[in-house]
């Protein structure tokens, strides 16, 4: 099992609640991914978010950047919000940062985005959610798939491409593209049906009950002829690692209070309920906050349901200190991925 | 929860769920578990969203929208964006509840519902013309349904609010969220759903009946 983090980018804060700077932000997530390779962590995903508060707009610049100063661990998007985006230059961006790592650690996902924000920022149609996605993923795939710098396609939402070079290749020929998804069981067959891997983000509720969804998954791939070792599985969810549940608690929270109040502002929530944090911070609930055993446990316990191959946490929520992020990333690296693979191995 | 006692008469009803996302298909579980005959429908062809309800809501069956349509009561739970693909005419006669909800913040605009001083759910009964169209399921998360559904007469138990023009209809709608796990409170005519809309304090929150009442007094007096 792979371990993981990932990131919209966290703005920090003064004492005053103010937002200090997204240039130091971006710095912050680059140090973390700098960091998440030293200690051996697996996978770490740049989220694309467009906002003051999370402001990692651009995955590609930062793990081609990131690409450069590490070694061994796996970077990608997570996700890239191709709707409202040209997937040519997606994948001429993470062709580049693979060329860049020397290949084979680079990945693609693709997503919708949970929010709106890319609609207005590039000029596109809310009403065109779906046949954007649609159409914009199989021009990504399409490229992806072309084998060769040459690549040919037509669609609607885009100018047609007709035998037009992209470039450069992948040094494995081509990029792993995972499909990102919040739970909508069309999302899971569709991938399935693709032949492609999945990425469930669990931000809220009972992680076991994507159980179903994952099932789907698999069953609409075999159906469609995968081979069953393509259709992988991976779980995103929110979480901190700290030497004791207490500390991971006290930890998390501010971050977890502070989101909830600037998402309240806009959505039109109430103050966050520290007992909602209270139940949401352990089993069965949605964020793993706590120590390296019980994280451990609970990503095995999810495993049993899922089957998933990779388990990865965003941590830095609400301007949550660097150094909290940094240590829990090295837990999980050091503390947590050995624990999952003693009780894996003893199933 | 697993209500397989009903009455007879409750229970051999069937219901209709237009909207196979996380809503819809949460909806669809709950009234398998309480016996329910439960007909998932989309806008795709049946046969395509066979394996998504044998999976995902086990229990319950894929059928075309129109027939979904023809079901003793229709839970629309699609993007409130599409709500113009649902056919009136279909639905004219039939007892539909809203679960929608237009919420710009998270779904972005929608001229609609955007120019108007019309509730979201109004605006969806203006389009469905002959139906009775009621407001509810729409202020519970989709990942709460399950969780905090409980038998009648729990502790706590979760209420739901319920809004339409025609008393009969809420009744039926009523005995339907008993059946599947829910208290309910009758808020008023289809206008009164807006006090359960997004942004209020019932919409944020989770009431039993009892609190539901008391928020929803406070709020009639606040507007």
């Amino acid at each position: 099992m792979e371990i993981g983090a990932y990131s919209f980018g966290d703005t920090q804060r003064n004492a005053d609640g103010s937002l200090r700077s997204t240039t130091e932000a971006i710095q912050n997530l680059f140090a973390a991914i700098v960091h998440a390779d030293a200690v051996g962590l697996d996978y770490f995903g740049v989220g694309e978010h467009h906002t003051a508060t999370m402001p990692a707009s651009s995955p590609g610049a930062l793990i081609a950047a990131a690409s450069a100063a590490t070694n061994n661990i796996v970077l990608g998007s997570a996700a890239s919000i191709i709707s409202t985006d040209d997937p040519v230059r997606i994948f001429q961006q993470f062709a580049t940062a693979d060329a860049i790592s020397g290949g084979g650690r680079i990945e693609i996902t693709a997503g919708r985005g949970s929010s709106v924000e890319t609609f207005p920022l590039f000029g596109y149609d809310l009403g065109e959610y779906d046949d954007l996605y649609t159409e914009k993923l199989d021009l990504l795939m399409s490229i992806n798939n072309a084998g060769s710098e040459t690549v040919s396609w037509s669609g609607t939402k885009r100018p047609n491409i007709d035998a037009l070079a992209v470039v450069p290749r992948p040094v494995a020929g081509k990029l792993p593209l995972w499909i990102a998804t919040g739970g909508n069981a069309s999302s899971s067959a569709r991938a399935g049906k693709l032949g492609l891997p999945v990425s469930y983000g669990i931000i809220g509720g009972e992680p076991h009950r994507f159980a179903p969804l994952a099932e789907l998954y698999r069953r609409a791939g075999a159906a469609a002829g995968h081979a069953p070792e393509t259709l992988k599985v991976s779980v995103a969810a929110l979480g901190l690692v700290a030497p004791t549940k207490k500390e991971a608690l006290e930890r998390f929270y501010p971050g977890w209070h502070n989101l909830n109040v600037e998402m309240g502002k806009l959505r039109g929530w109430p103050a966050p309920d520290k007992r909602a944090y209270d139940a949401q911070a352990q089993a069965p609930g949605a964020y793993y906050v706590g120590s390296p055993d019980e994280v451990a446990e609970r990503i095995v316990h999810l495993h049993g349901y899922m089957g998933h191959m990779r388990h990865f946490l965003q941590t830095d929520i609400g301007g949550i200190p660097q150094e909290h992020l940094l240590e829990s990333i090295s837990l999980l690296a050091t503390e947590v991925k050995p624990r999952v693979e003693r009780l894996l191995a003893h199933k | 929860m697993d209500n397989r006692d009903l009455a007879q008469g409750e229970s051999q009803q069937t219901i209709g769920i237009l909207g196979a996302g996380r809503v819809g298909t949460a909806i669809a579980r709950l009234a398998v578990a309480a016996g329910y005959q439960v007909k998932v429908a989309t806008s795709k062809a049946a046969a395509e969203n066979e394996l998504i309800i044998e999976i995902v809501t086990p229990g319950a069956i894929a059928v075309e929208a129109l027939e979904a349509a023809t079901a003793d009561l229709v839970v629309v739970a699609i993007p409130l964006h599409k709500y113009k693909s649902l056919s009136a005419e279909a639905l004219s006669g039939r007892t539909v509840i809203d679960a929608m909800n237009y919420w710009a913040a998270t779904d972005g605009d929608i001229a609609d519902f955007e120019n108007t001083e019309l509730s979201s759910s109004e605006v969806v009964a203006a389009y469905l013309s002959g139906s009775h169209v009621v407001k509810s399921f729409n202020h519970i998360g989709y990942h709460e349904m399950e969780p905090d559904a409980a038998v009648s007469g729990s502790p706590g138990r979760r209420a739901l609010g319920v809004a339409g023009d025609d008393v009969g209809t809420k009744e039926r709608v009523a005995r339907f969220l008993d059946a599947v796990g829910f208290d309910s409170i009758d808020t008023g005519d289809l206008a009164s759903g807006k006090f359960f809309e997004p942004g209020t304090q019932i919409f944020n929150g989770s009431f039993t009946s009892a609190e539901f009442s008391r928020v929803l007094k406070t709020g009639l007096v606040a507007v």
